[in-house]
């Protein structure tokens, strides 16, 4: 995939994409101005944790021995890095691709296509930390954190990030209308909330629950939930391959597509 | 096989060419295709140190998709091009480092201010941010829009945002300058100011390679051109030499009241000129002396309405060889 990558940018040498350094510190200067629109990707998380952990939870009571808080915590982390990443790699993306125009200007000059692909997954990434230290500042804080594993959560939450990110960005390259978006929510609503979100997944029977089991977000979730509730598993390793894999695949389709959109 | 203008064409004839200095862009044969259609046919040209270059022609005729491949954001599919003595397939970014690109839509960034734009775009070309401020506070000057500097880009009027476009393309100091239309839809204020900024910078040693189809500004602007029509070369030149080829020295423009307009083949135009145009609204006669034909005019007892004698233009050239036909 590498070299597949390196295609994409001949005459350079190198890392494939590592100039996307470049468009990274583009979207710091823009959203140096726009801080305030980031601080909004902060409060998904902690409304439906309110909502959610301390409201229904009071009805809840526990689920496989946790207070349902602390069941439902990681969840909502690891849907809010999915969500993050994937309204930058979507939305903003399809809008500097077909509207601004914005890498016409960035691949006349040393940037190709893999470079744009790594500033804007590497940029989501960045975006999704600083929610990602966040939350788990606040999950310290509500005592929603059995384990200094928590602290592994950050990681794990750019791993979700990323997978979202290099789909997302996949997904956008194809999309012709801004409704097309509203395909998006097709699939992040039921991965939301069927990806053992705010139940356990042996709430379901076969063969669904293996079904559940397979999809991007319930891995995403089943890595931070082991990880904040200090009992991590070996399938935790199955997590991480599936959306590291995930990811690349993703980032090495949008390279090649953006080659063949914007390279004409 | 190297395909030129096609036989009955105008141009037929025409042969490239080369300088025996080392083009800065050398064509051979050069072509691309999009399935099947074909919007540039086997063109050659080459681009000199130093020169002005010029590829006019109408809408369509293959000038974007040619500067596209010169920017290396576009692969032939056919033929060899070598810009900077390199080869665009596989040194694609070290030539775009070297390269300074106008594009015909202006694509700014309009997240960023008016001096951002220049300076992050110096970054894309791995200029230090000290560098890059520098240079982008000498090219606001240059382009006169350093009291804009801090304003955001969107309402700036086409003019400015022309020359911000223009000094973005700049900010690497390039040896090359690549102009799409660069005066396209400007005022004539604007176009004047853009067109002395771009004479500086050919004093100073820049080239420029620039697609346009106003025919003032390649006689303004280009040491020599080629004239492309339906992705073809049917023309190669200064533009004096191709007035003097496909031209006469004068023209004489008459109108007629209606009823009393002379058909093409009237025997009272015969040998006045030597080539008529019947227009619907007026009728040229090309020739080397306009003042001479409206007397000869006047003694057959042709009374015209209005009588203009001005010198031929690159326009003439330009409807003589790509025709009178609209296309878009």
């Amino acid at each position: 995939m590498l070299a597949s990558l390196a295609r994409l940018m001949p005459g350079t040498t190198g890392l494939p994409g590592r100039r996307g350094i470049r468009l990274l510190e583009r979207n710091v200067w823009v959203y140096r101005r726009s801080w305030i629109a980031l601080v909004t990707g902060f409060f998904e998380p902690l409304f439906y944790l309110l909502g959610m952990g301390y409201g229904m939870g009071a009805l809840v009571g526990e689920i496989e021995g946790l207070p349902y808080a602390v069941f439902v915590a990681p969840a909502l982390m690891a849907t809010a890095a999915m969500n993050g990443a994937l309204y930058d790699s979507t939305f903003n993306l399809f809008y500097k691709l077909r509207y601004a125009r914005t890498y016409d200007a960035v691949l006349a000059t040393p940037l190709g296509p893999a470079d744009v692909a790594s500033g804007e997954v590497a940029w989501a990434l960045i975006r999704g930390s600083l929610y990602a230290v966040a939350f788990v500042v606040l999950m310290l804080l509500l005592g929603l954190a059995l384990s200094p594993l928590v602290l592994l959560t950050i990681p794990g939450s750019l791993l979700i990030g990323f997978a979202a990110a290099g789909v997302g960005t996949a997904a956008t390259t194809w999309m012709r209308r801004w409704q097309d978006f509203d395909l998006v929510a097709v699939f992040t609503l039921p991965l939301f909330l069927f990806s053992a979100t705010f139940f356990p997944v042996t709430a379901y029977p076969e063969p669904i629950r293996t079904i559940v089991e397979l999809t991007p977000l319930y891995r995403g979730i089943h890595l931070l939930r082991a990880l904040s509730t200090g009992q991590p598993d070996p399938a935790i390793v199955l997590d991480v391959v599936y959306l590291l894999v995930l990811g690349l695949v993703g980032m090495s389709i949008t390279s090649r597509r953006l080659g063949k959109l914007l390279l004409r | 096989m190297i395909s030129l203008a096609g036989g009955s064409r105008p141009g037929d004839g025409y042969h490239p060419q080369v300088t025996t200095a080392d083009p800065l862009v050398l064509a051979r044969d050069l072509s691309k295709r999009f399935g099947s259609f074909t919007a540039v046919d086997g063109i050659s040209f080459s681009v000199a140190p130093g020169e002005a270059f010029g590829f006019l022609g109408p809408n369509g005729a293959g000038k974007s998709s040619t500067m596209r491949m010169i920017g290396c954001v576009s692969p032939p599919t056919g033929g060899e091009l070598r810009v900077l003595g390199m080869d665009p397939a596989r040194d694609g970014a070290r030539i775009r480092a070297l390269l300074g690109v106008v594009p015909q839509q202006d694509s700014l960034d309009m997240e960023l201010t008016v001096r951002e734009n220049l300076i992050l775009y110096g970054r894309y070309f791995d200029l230090s941010y000290r560098e890059s401020r520098a240079r982008a506070d000498e090219l606001l000057d240059f382009v006169q829009l350093a009291d804009r500097a801090g304003d955001e880009v969107e309402p700036l009027s086409g003019g400015m945002k022309r020359r911000l476009t223009i000094a973005r393309g700049l900010v690497n100091r390039p040896r090359l300058l690549l102009l799409d239309e660069p005066t396209t839809g400007l005022d004539p204020q604007a176009r004047h100011l853009l067109w002395d900024r771009l004479y500086r910078l050919k004093q100073d040693g820049v080239s420029l390679v620039l697609t346009t189809h106003y025919m003032d500004e390649a006689e303004q602007l280009c040491d020599r051109l080629v004239v492309m029509d339906k992705a073809r070369i049917v023309a190669e030149g200064s533009p004096r030499a191709l007035i003097a080829e496909h031209a006469t020295r004068e023209v004489l423009e008459v109108r007629f009241a209606p009823d009393a307009r002379p058909a093409e083949d009237d025997p009272r135009l015969a040998g006045v000129a030597e080539r008529i145009e019947v227009l619907p609204d007026r009728t040229l006669l090309y020739t080397q002396d306009g003042e001479a034909a409206a007397v000869t005019l006047h003694d057959r007892g042709l009374r015209p309405v209005a009588t203009l004698v001005r010198r031929s233009s690159l326009e003439d050239v330009f409807l003589r060889l790509t025709g009178r036909t609209l296309v878009d």
